[in-house]
């Protein structure tokens, strides 16, 4: 058996290997050959985390490449850390990846005839980044690594170039992304320029020397900005409704349920070994500062995931708010957040990839994702419309799936920092899965009257959609329904069984031991954690799980059903919404321009207000 | 050191990025976020400078000389390289565009919002 630590950079190798194989030998070989080649270095890679994940057990895996180690306490050498939460983030991004691939067999019948290879290097490349990503303990590297993650997801949000939209999309991701990382770069230069460090341990190590003053505060706002900007934090999201609206669904599945969940660990890592320690960015100030952003994402994704007819763009504003309650529970610095959110982030990539993989098999039969013009038109879709509707309930947080479990072990933690965290932990996971189970009784199950065609200049619709296949008159590929299902199945497996509640437990107190990732990383040996936090359904738990399920179902029912009642009980209805929706809705949807220029403002206005609330906290 | 380099390396980045929140040409606005990157190789050098330091070779100087900081021109070279990848898809994304609308004009894609 190989040593762990060789292991570890394998996890990022494999993925480049294969990615360059399948350029080179793509145009040589048939297409099934290039799917098997794909497949096998993705379940290779696969295969690799899982034995990284099982041997890295309470402690971290830590590989100095070239075995450049650092001497009286100086380094030059690049080193990745693996612990059980950046393994297992690698690890959900492997086996996303594997899905993806199968889900995707039959998706593009006919790749363009020279870059038979592409679409599935572009897959394997962007997974090196993701692992390398989560995997790395150096901030350059971190730097270098999201970048290539955010290239490769450029490209494939762009893929089908035959389309405006597409490139519209994936321009705007792109510009908003790339500006952002350079922003993280001059904060990195910054802490060089500082400590004359760039691991993140080392740097860590170094402030404790220093005094927290204006270059510090610059320095963690310009850091943080790019992993805000890919965890889609508000005002930072907008690009993600437009990439994840356009982008081929299997791209859709991995930047919802692993790419953008990456974001929210990146800024957590960083904060936790980079700025935590003595003469750091306060705790409070940190805290404070990230329940914040993340109340306003969720409530932001929430409002506007209920008013989308566009189901990718539902389903991507339902990310928005989930990233939220991510943020929420990451910044509570707890263990036992910080565990119930890394359960919630594993269950929320199986059914929101789940979801989006059900939209693609809608947009392979109609055409089309737009839930008024679907009304009833995906009745004949039995097992699709099932796996959605349950899906919608998973994702509002129905027990025993990991979702909920995870949820309830997030929320019970944030009330006891402030009891109104609960509360929106259950109204925004009860919004987002309302929104999902509303399209999916309208879609699959015809359910009450046709929505009204309505023409508005503030929505996107999503009729006139590009089908990403040739051939409507062919049968769904078997993998298009399988796949989701596996996902489902889970994310259902997550809340059930008690041994990977237990494991994330282990991590995340690992997560939270910045003493022994410094000392791992120098080589030197640390006092023991605590113990991990208990991760089992709670009486309390089960309760508002079972609420926020209850609520989302009655949102559902309600948005689907009302319209039939009779004039004069809706009329009694509108007349308090009509002013709420027009001054409050209608604005922030026009925030939602799709104008790059727009978004670039949006973004300099969140930094300058980072700059402010956490220099105001000092 | 003086804080002329930062203060230039900041400018640099706000230039660039007003240029790309008031550009009307994608081409430019691409332009511009190279703009906007180049703070970036300035704010590295800068933070690497010596005094009086030369560049770090070692063929033709004596060891022990003071030289600059070798570690930031190693992150200046791997920046150049990832901003040549991200300008050069950008730009090809930028050449779709065009051909698909006929226009360049950021404000006339309207296809997303909401």
């Amino acid at each position: 058996m190989l040593d762990p630590s060789r292991m570890l950079p394998l996890t990022v190798a494999l993925p480049l290997l294969g990615a360059a194989l399948l350029v080179v030998a793509g145009r040589l070989l048939p297409r099934t050959a290039n799917d098997v080649l794909a497949t096998a270095v993705a379940v290779t890679t696969c295969a690799a985390l899982t034995v990284l994940w099982l041997r890295a057990g309470d402690g971290r895996v830590v590989s100095w490449a070239g075995g450049w180690r650092p001497r009286h306490g100086e380094s030059v050498g690049i080193v990745l850390v693996g612990d059980r939460l950046g393994i297992g983030l690698a690890l959900l991004a492997a086996v996303l990846i594997v899905a993806v691939l199968a889900y995707s067999w039959r998706y593009f019948d006919e790749p363009p005839e020279r870059h038979r290879g592409s679409f599935p290097a572009l897959l394997l490349l962007f997974e090196a980044g993701m692992c390398g990503f989560a995997l790395t303990g150096d901030l350059f590297d971190a730097f270098v690594f999201f970048e290539l993650m955010g290239v490769c997801a450029y490209a494939l949000t762009g893929y089908r170039v035959e389309d405006s939209r597409p490139l519209h999309g994936a321009l705007t991701f792109g510009v908003v992304n790339s500006l952002a990382a350079y922003g993280t770069l001059l904060g990195i230069g910054l802490l060089y320029a500082r400590t004359g460090e760039l691991g993140m341990a080392q740097i860590g190590a170094q402030l404790a020397g220093h005094h927290t003053d204006a270059l510090l505060v610059t320095a963690f706002v310009l850091t943080v900005t790019s992993m805000l900007v890919k965890a889609a934090a508000v005002p930072f999201h907008f690009w993600l409704p437009d990439a994840h609206a356009v982008a081929p669904t299997p791209v859709c599945m991995l930047m919802s349920g692993v790419m953008v969940e990456l974001g929210v660990y990146g800024t957590a890592r960083i904060y936790g070994t980079v700025f935590a320690g003595p003469h750091g960015i306060p705790a409070h100030a940190y805290q404070h500062t990230m329940i914040g952003i993340g109340v306003l994402t969720a409530l932001v994704g929430a409002v506007m995931c209920w008013q989308q007819r566009h189901l990718k763009r539902l389903l991507a504003f339902s990310t928005i708010g989930h990233t939220g309650l991510f943020l929420i529970g990451l910044g509570l610095l707890d263990p036992h957040a910080t565990a119930g959110t890394a359960l919630y982030v594993a269950g929320h990539a199986g059914t929101k990839a789940a979801l989006f993989g059900l939209v693609g098999v809608l947009l392979d039969r109609h055409g089309s994702v737009d839930e008024h013009a679907l009304h009833g038109r995906g009745r004949e879709l039995r097992l699709a419309g099932g796996l959605f509707l349950l899906g919608g309930l998973a994702l509002s947080g129905l027990p025993p799936f990991g979702t909920g479990l995870g949820k309830a072990l997030a929320e019970h933690a944030a009330g006891e920092y402030a009891g109104w965290l609960t509360a929106v932990y259950v109204l925004v996971s009860a919004v987002t899965g309302g929104a999902v189970l509303r399209a999916g009784l309208r879609v699959f199950g015809g359910a009450g009257p046709a929505p009204r065609r309505s023409h508005a200049d503030i929505e996107t619709s999503g009729e006139g959609e590009e089908p990403e296949v040739r051939d409507p008159r062919r049968a769904v590929p078997l993998t298009m329904t399988v796949v989701p299902g596996l996902l489902l199945a889970g994310s259902l497996a997550l809340g059930v069984l008690p041994g990977a509640g237990r494991a994330v437990a282990a991590g995340a107190r690992a997560f939270g031991d910045r003493a022994g990732y410094l000392a791992d990383v120098t080589g030197a040996h640390a006092a023991l954690p605590p113990p991990p936090p208990p991760t089992a359904w709670t009486g309390s738990g089960l309760l508002l799980g079972l609420l926020s399920c209850g609520l989302a179902i009655a949102f559902a029912a309600a948005a689907v059903w009302l319209p039939a009642a009779p004039e004069r009980a809706l009329r009694v209805l509108r007349r308090p919404a009509g002013p709420a929706h027009r001054f409050a809705v209608v604005p922030l949807r026009r925030l939602h321009s799709g104008l790059l220029g727009d978004y670039l403002m949006w973004l300099t206005v969140g930094m300058a207000a980072l700059l402010l609330a956490v220099g105001a906290q000092l | 050191m003086t804080l002329l380099p930062f203060l230039a390396a900041g400018w640099i980045f706000l230039v660039g990025l007003y240029g790309m929140v008031t550009s009307r040409n994608l081409v430019h606005a691409v332009g511009c976020l190279a703009v906007a990157q180049s703070s970036t190789y300035v704010l590295l050098l800068a933070v690497g400078y010596r005094r009086g330091g030369t560049a770090p070779v070692f063929a033709d100087i004596p060891v022990g000389s003071t030289v600059v900081d070798p570690v930031v021109q190693a992150l200046v070279l791997t920046d150049v390289v990832v901003g040549a990848t991200v300008t050069a898809l950008l730009l090809s994304l930028v050449i779709q565009i065009r051909k698909r609308t006929g226009t360049l004009d950021p404000e006339a894609l309207t296809g997303l919002k909401g």
